[in-house]
């Protein structure tokens, strides 16, 4: 067992780990956050993504130990300090960028990411940006369209429904 | 995945004496080596992160004007901060897996790693770059040792790689869109002395470097230098997503897109 502390949304943890604890499966079992979910567990899927010192990672291929220190942000601190949704989830629900949801905790993370990276994003570097980021329902028209109209531009053109 | 210790120290000397246990297994990005362990196609006794050795991350210029890159610098960090030294470079880091995965993935670690499908090989052969470990300095001509091979010892670690900027290169990825691995890659480098193309994804013996369009670039850096050449499939890769045959095509392809598009 190896001691491992780090900030998860604000908040200090330290705890005992194996050393094959997986990032995911610490914030998951023992930080008990399950929005961040575990999809694919092989890296494709991008539904574990968190953000580690504000860096997009997948939580499936990181372990534990390796966020010693770091500050790691994940769904559950989202949301705005009165508890409403913040912008990027906000339109995920107005644009009906979900489906049945179980990828979503993972593209609001790489959105909140790309969008500190790039404010106004074009669709296809949207498109681009999400290449690790799967859905299962195949409900990518409407995720863009979400993550555009949260970087505050006209929607209205973009296809689909 | 089977049980392991994992250690992660803070310098170079450290995690070389640490990496001397038996079945030891250094550590860098893990977006391939954490995949294998979960596989339970790999066994190590322990795990030596290299992620906390500040002494093998980032980027600087040598005084030659070579391109120094540590072992343990993201995929993310050589896009963004090399794009101004080695542009080519830069643009083939910033398309490697997807964002998360550049975040994590790192130079050393695909070098190492030496995937025949992954592009850091292509980028480092293309360069005649200079591998330089805790022990020795190794060309890149040297370095690569067939599919997953290379020349380095057991708890040898690569800690930078440098890199000679051409004056003019591109790199052209034909994605394999599921993995995001190069169907075919081809890194071409025009330097002063010569042209150098270097050719991943290909070849059953990982990355290589092909020499008749070296030849026939040195003496004529155009795509139509290449008219009339190509590689043979013998010894290509052959599987569900392109024959061998298709694969050499892909070759000349790549090749006259990297030098059409160089700069």
């Amino acid at each position: 067992m190896t001691s491992v502390s780090m900030t998860v949304n604000g908040r200090s943890v330290s705890k005992e780990v194996e050393g094959r604890t997986l990032l995911v499966d610490f914030l998951r079992n023992d930080m008990r956050l399950t929005g961040t979910h575990v999809g694919c567990d092989t890296s494709q899927c991008g539904a574990c993504v968190v953000h580690v010192d504000g860096r997009a990672v997948k939580a499936c291929a990181m372990f534990a130990i390796e966020a010693d220190g770091a500050e790691v942000g994940t769904i559950e601190g989202q949301a705005n300090a009165d508890g409403s949704l913040n912008v990027i989830q906000q339109a995920f629900q107005d644009h009906h960028g979900l489906q049945c949801g179980f990828c979503t905790p993972g593209m609001v993370m790489s959105t909140v990411a790309l969008l500190k990276d790039n404010p106004k994003p074009t669709e296809a570097e949207v498109r681009d940006y999400l290449e690790g980021n799967l859905c299962r329902c195949t409900g990518y028209h409407n995720i863009v369209k979400a993550i555009m109209a949260a970087s505050g531009q006209d929607v209205s053109s973009i296809a689909a429904e | 995945m089977y049980a392991f210790e994992i250690e992660r120290p803070s310098t170079i000397a450290d995690a070389v004496a640490a990496l001397q246990a038996e079945d030891a297994q250094a550590l860098s990005g893990g977006q391939t080596l954490i995949p294998t362990l979960k596989a339970r196609l790999a066994m190590p006794s322990a795990l030596i992160s290299l992620s906390g050795i500040g002494e093998m991350q980032g980027l600087c210029m040598s005084d030659d004007g070579a391109l120094c890159i540590g072992g343990g610098t993201t995929h993310a960090t050589v896009a963004s901060e090399a794009a101004a030294h080695y542009p080519a470079l830069a643009a083939m880091a910033s398309h490697i897996g997807d964002p998360a995965v550049r975040n994590r993935g790192t130079i050393g670690g695909s070098l190492a790693n030496n995937d025949p499908s992954a592009c850091y090989p292509a980028g480092a052969l293309g360069s005649g770059a200079t591998i330089i470990t805790n022990a020795r300095e190794i060309a890149a001509d040297d370095f690569f040792d067939g599919m997953f091979t290379t020349v380095l010892d057991e708890g040898e670690l690569i800690t930078e790689v440098r890199l000679p900027i051409p004056q003019a290169a591109n790199y052209q990825k034909f994605v394999q869109p599921a993995s995001r691995f190069a169907l075919v890659g081809v890194f071409v480098a025009k330097y002063a002395d010569g042209v150098r193309v270097a050719v991943t994804g290909a070849s059953e013996e990982g990355v290589f470097r092909w020499s008749e369009a070296e030849a026939a670039l040195s003496a004529d850096f155009s795509a139509s230098a290449l008219d009339g050449l190509s590689v043979p499939a013998d010894g290509m890769i052959a599987d569900l997503h392109g024959s061998a045959a298709y694969r050499a095509h892909l070759v000349g392809v790549m090749t006259g897109r990297a030098v059409a598009a160089a700069s």
